[in-house]
């Protein structure tokens, strides 16, 4: 009876579904714990929760949610990258007789947590986040398109981050892979829960990346400000239009492929089981048709950032403006018909191969195209070293060795030979620290003024850049050596004591990399120690060329006291250079969104749903559901939802800026 | 300029240890026709590529450093955004470069086919041999000489050897980085891999495609010898009367890690096709009597996988 | 105040940006329609879709999704002509109509589970289940949208608001009567044919 009881109140969920005898994982869950506590309690003691409720958690303010989105991407880095730090350590240690001091399905869970958090948790987030703060100022819009599915994204990717960690402490977590490959990934070889957090922390995730992807793309089709033709736009929104155009085409398959993943598991379905006629080939299709242009969908925006920082620090026009839209595009078509480089060695016939492989090697000319154009920006330009043209410059060299080394692995003759090796790891933390990371850290600086008021610690940041690609070069180049002596990935223990040395540096090499997000936070406390005196009062402290630098910073909440009207490509650096102020006119009223915990709560049914469908606890999958449904009803019959800030408001606003750059 | 510097040393070190180690370095000191050749084909590409490469590291370095903004004498011209020319130069080289090498792809994907049969090998019949990836070990079945063995697998040197490749446990890849490169071995499938071993010598094995706890402790050694040794060594296992019955099959599938080289002959009638069907139609279940002991039969002089006991 | 401060409220966006994410459903059912065609031989020896399904009885079921399009657009025709009474008699014929085809969906499937032939038995009978029961869940979803529509259709009226809802349903509901078409085709008749 009490055994019927508890199944209906916890499904499979019992007690012994908490680690205590792993030292590691208490430890890991009881910092986490710790954190968690002195956050609420600070929060408490301070009485801070009706602000923190009224002003962020509900907030549909874009920039606000850009700034909780970069939060969250740097609080999950800390824990994907302890994740790399274990297992660098584990590998130089594991040789021959030793056995380190992680066993292989702890292992195999710190390999699946690192890849997943780093491109959903880590990577996703920040993205959002710098598309969040930048885009509607750069277009000169007062919001996003649908500030209220805004908040909805924000909060459906933090619940499905918190699932990742909250599988730390009660139950475990996938030990398949950051793509949780079938069979393997199935009830009969991955008994545990872990595989089901996998699932449905990337599942509410991603679901909050889609409607980011829609809500994106209509703001920038349809929202710029007067005489922003779509080729009179930044760069910057026309990566980002090509990545959520890439967004909407790729998750719907992501969202799939997972379902049908958790049917297999949940229902009994045979989709991707060895037996019973499931495909587990027909996975592998899927979760690349999506996962490529993913990578793209991580790049594309960072190339928009390097694109806007090299112009900006070079003071010079982009180069090659339309030829950048152009390989934008074209990298973003190809993106569609390569995804079988992933996996040459299935066996799918040499045409096939071939095909593929050719056309992979084709997305290297547009990629190569767009470096170009970025040298030839620097090219009797006047470059200041800032912080963020420090990353594009580390950014430069070592995104074209790891394109090299990609190009290399899409000839399916040597791909054979180095596919799943730690040749292959190497390669992409090549493209994705020194495109992805890079860039979006280059943006973080660059537009860090514009979402806090005050710039980051110059001296810090660039000790934090030597740091990292210092570090990223030790710990990288043994990894390549390694795949090409035969070394394959996510080995928590190998024999051949040669390799050993190159584990030995890698592991030095991820110890600088350590250093050098020291030096970030050290950049982050000082700065804002000294946030009077690295105060920007003219909301221009680069010397900006786009629409975001012509507002105080930080950004006021209405952004645009007139929506602005552009008639060239680098609008605020032409009105600089003709000398143009803004007419006197009188202000008028804002009409502003208002603010909703809609969707925070909707994110919070949804993940009591995923919850339940993890641990079988179906009173909770049930209310989850419930409470998605009936709180999006809810929604629909309320209609106060907006509101207008008086003319006298803004006028106050403005005139103190104005005080304050012309002081 | 500090960074670059340390990436040649590093580069440096990491080829002069290449160098001085003698064995196990995967492609970079290929054993077999597969291997060498596709260790050329590595080395071409990335020669072509760094036509590219080089020049835009060097010049992002260049540029950088003339057109700081404490030179004032360099030229500065805020609104030189385009020049017709100098896009049609960096459209059309790698354009060409691509064209090259997407040629060489074309070729060598057909040529490198796995499923090929080799070229230039004579009159020469390939020796067959079956594989089958199980949790967590790799099980060679010889069907022509109707001997099978675990972990362990030998081949006459100078002589095409074709491996067929499935698998009774989740998707690994079949990969001896030494005589060519990998294939993915999975369940309900049939995989094919020709390989020509060039050179005596014990060679590592592995799966290269993470398949559960077990993973790390999945590798073989793939002996290569000349035929008469190889002939003595199907002699002398033929005669091991380790019979590997439907049972003893049943019994060496259980999930096992780290096993010990294991000799088994006569092999159970159509195993591997049996175990390729048992994933595709519903099959009658084994019989319950599989209790055999497992074979563990050590060769003289063997090198064995190292033990490990996580 | 210019027209560009209206941003946040503009129909024509909103409309944009359903179509926007019909497209990415459109997506999903695609990848849903490569996974059936890839898996609907895998009956693993047991009988294929082609055996347990019936034409004349899907043939009903999709006339009744066919004829709720209609009403529909009935609907939408008298809420052009602001016509409250008449808005809500359409989206009460055009509900039974959907009630119609999701009861006798459920009936076929409950049928054909009861008889051994459930989602256990095969990668193809996986897929169809699936394929056929995601449709299913959208039309369920759209009549529930339907219910509330006409609750508010009376509380509030026609409003532009009620409008544009309305229009967003009936992009939904001609949607999904066009992706039934083609599960219709793929899983029904290609399978007797």
């Amino acid at each position: 009876m009490t055994e019927t009881m508890q199944k209906l109140l916890f499904g499979n969920l019992t007690l012994d579904a908490i680690p205590y005898h792993n030292p590691i994982i208490m430890g890991a869950g009881s910092f986490m714990a710790l954190v968690a506590f002195i956050v609420i309690a600070t929060i408490t003691i301070k009485g801070q929760w009706i602000y923190i409720w009224k002003e962020w958690l509900t907030s549909v303010d874009h920039k606000k949610i850009g700034i909780m989105y970069i939060i969250l991407a740097f609080v999950m880095l800390l824990r994907g990258f302890t994740d790399a730090v274990m297992m660098r350590l584990q590998q130089m240690m594991a040789y021959g007789h030793h056995l380190g001091y992680l066993p292989p399905d702890h292992y195999q869970e710190i390999f699946t947590a690192h890849g997943v958090i780093m491109i959903f948790f880590m990577a996703m987030p920040f993205m959002f986040g710098l598309i969040n703060v930048a885009l509607p100022l750069q277009l000169g819009c007062r919001d996003v398109a649908y500030p209220y599915l805004n908040s909805l994204s924000l909060w459906l990717t933090i619940v499905g981050a918190a699932l990742v960690n909250i599988s730390l402490v009660i139950g475990d977590f996938s030990g398949a892979g950051w793509l949780a490959y079938p069979p393997f990934s199935e009830l009969a070889y991955s008994p545990t829960v872990g595989v089901d957090y996998y699932i449905w922390a990337v599942q509410i995730s991603g679901v909050g990346s889609l409607l980011s992807g829609i809500n994106f793309l209509v703001t920038i089709l349809k929202m710029r400000c007067p005489g922003m033709t779509l080729m009179k736009m930044p760069i910057f929104p026309w990566t980002i239009m090509c990545a959520m155009i890439l967004v909407i085409l790729a998750f719907p398959v992501l969202t799939v492929t997972l379902a049908l993943l958790s049917f297999d598991r949940f229902f009994g379905t045979h989709f991707f089981t060895a037996h019973f006629g499931g495909n587990a080939m027909m996975y592998i299709n899927l979760i690349w048709i999506w996962g490529h242009p993913e990578v793209y969908i991580l790049i594309l925006p960072a190339f928009g950032i390097f694109s806007e920082v090299v112009a900006t620090f070079s003071k010079k026009r982009l180069f090659g403006y339309a030829t950048m839209v152009g390989a934008t595009f074209a990298i973003t078509i190809l993106s569609f018909v390569v995804w079988l480089h992933h996996f040459f060695t299935m066996g799918a016939g040499a045409n096939v191969n071939a095909f593929f492989g050719i056309m992979t090697m084709i997305i290297a000319i547009p990629t190569g195209v767009k470096i170009f154009n970025w040298l030839f920006t620097m090219h009797e330009g006047r470059i200041t070293f800032s912080n963020s043209m420090l990353w594009t410059i580390g950014f430069i060299m070592t995104f074209t060795i790891g394109g090299m080394t990609g190009v290399l692995m899409s000839v399916p003759a040597a791909d054979f030979q180095v596919h799943n090796s730690l040749f292959l790891v190497a390669h992409f933390h090549n493209v994705i620290i020194g495109g992805v990371v890079f860039g979006y850290l280059a943006g973080l600086v660059y537009w860090f003024p514009k979402m806090f008021g005050f710039k980051l610690n110059e001296k810090l940041g660039a000790a934090s850049f030597v740091c990292w690609i210092v570090g990223f070069y030790v710990a990288f180049m043994p990894l390549y050596a390694l795949g090409l002596m035969g070394a394959t990935r996510r080995l928590y223990h190998y024999n051949n004591v040669a390799w050993h040395p190159y584990f030995v540096v890698a592991a030095v090499g991820v110890s600088i990399i350590a250093l050098g997000i020291v030096f970030q936070v050290l950049q982050l406390i000082v700065s804002y120690k000294n946030r009077l005196k690295y105060r920007d009062n003219t909301g221009d402290p680069w010397d900006g060329r786009t629409l975001e630098w012509a507002i105080a910073s930080p950004a006021p909440f209405y952004n645009f006291a007139f929506i602005p009207e552009v008639d060239s490509r680098d609008a605020y650096w032409e009105m600089k250079q003709r000398g143009l102020h803004p007419e006197k006119r009188a202000y008028e009223d804002i009409h502003m969104p208002k603010n909703t915990g809609v969707g925070f709560l909707i994110a919070l049914f949804g993940g009591l749903f995923c919850f339940g469908m993890v641990w079988h606890i179906y009173w909770m999958i049930g209310l989850g559901l419930f409470g998605i449904i009936a709180t999006a009803i809810a929604r629909t019959f309320n209609h106060d939802i907006d509101y207008y800030v008086p003319a006298a408001e803004v006028e106050r606003i403005e005139t103190e800026f104005l005080k304050r750059k012309n002081a | 300029m500090i960074k670059f510097r340390h990436v040649l040393y590093f580069s440096c070190i990491a080829l002069l240890l290449t160098g001085c180690s003698v064995e196990n370095m995967g492609v970079l000191d290929p054993k077999g026709t597969i291997a060498a050749d596709q260790r050329l084909l590595l080395f071409t590409a990335i020669g072509l590529m760094l036509f590219v490469v080089i020049p835009v590291i060097l010049m992002n370095f260049y540029f950088a450093w003339k057109y700081r903004a404490s030179n004032t004498k360099a030229k500065y011209s805020p609104d030189f955004a385009h020049s017709t020319l100098l896009e049609i130069i960096w459209w059309g080289v790698p354009i060409i470069i691509i064209a090259i090498l997407g040629t060489i792809t074309w070729i060598t994907s057909h040529r490198y086919d796995p499923y090929r049969p080799l070229d230039n090998v004579g009159a020469k019949k390939p020796l067959v041999i079956q594989v089958i990836a199980m949790n967590w070990k790799w099980l060679f079945i010889y069907p022509q000489q109707n001997i099978a063995s675990v972990n362990f697998v030998q081949m006459p040197v100078n002589t095409p050897v074709r491996f067929f490749i499935t698998a009774d446990a989740p998707m690994n890849s079949f990969q001896i980085p030494q005589l060519a490169g990998q294939i993915y071995a999975m369940p309900g499938m049939q995989t094919e891999l020709n390989v020509m071993a060039t050179e005596n010598g014990d060679y590592p094995g592995i799966s290269a495609n993470y398949s559960g706890v077990g993973f790390a402790g999945m590798t073989f050694t793939a002996r290569v010898s000349s035929q008469a040794d190889f002939d003595a060594w199907v002699k002398k296992t033929q005669q091991s009367q380790q019979k590997l019955s439907k049972a003893v099959y049943a019994q060496l599938a259980k999930p096992s890690e780290n096993n010990p080289v294991a000799f088994y002959a006569p092999v159970s009638n159509n195993l591997f096709n049996n175990v390729i069907m048992s994933y595709m139609m519903p099959m009658p279940s084994n019989t319950s009597s599989a209790n055999a002991n497992m074979s563990n039969m050590d060769m003289p002089g063997m090198k064995m996988p190292q033990k490990v006991n996580p | 105040m210019s027209s560009h401060d209206h941003h946040h409220n503009t129909d024509a966006i909103d409309v944009f940006g359903f179509w926007i994410y019909i497209m990415s459903d459109c997506v999903l059912f695609s990848a849903l329609f490569a996974t059936y065609a890839v898996l609907y031989t895998n009956t693993f020896g047991a009988p294929g879709i082609k055996e347990l399904t019936s034409l004349p009885y899907v043939f009903v079921e999709t006339m009744a999704l066919l004829a709720s399009s209609f009403t529909y657009g009935m609907a939408i025709l008298a809420m052009y002509k602001s016509n409250r009474p008449r808005v809500i008699f359409w989206l009460g014929v055009t509900f039974l109509f959907g009630l119609t085809f999701v009861t006798m969906e459920i009936n076929e499937f409950v049928h054909m589970y009861l008889e051994g032939h459930s989602w256990h038995v095969s990668a193809a009978l996986s897929a169809f289940y699936t394929l056929v029961g995601t449709h299913g869940l959208h039309v369920s979803m759209g009549l529930l949208w339907m219910l509330i529509s006409m609750v508010q259709l009376m509380m509030y009226g026609i409003t532009p608001t009620m409008r544009k809802r309305l229009t967003y349903l009936g992009l939904f509901w001609a949607f999904l009567d066009i992706v039934w078409i083609f599960v219709f085709t793929v899983v029904y008749l290609m399978g007797v044919l």
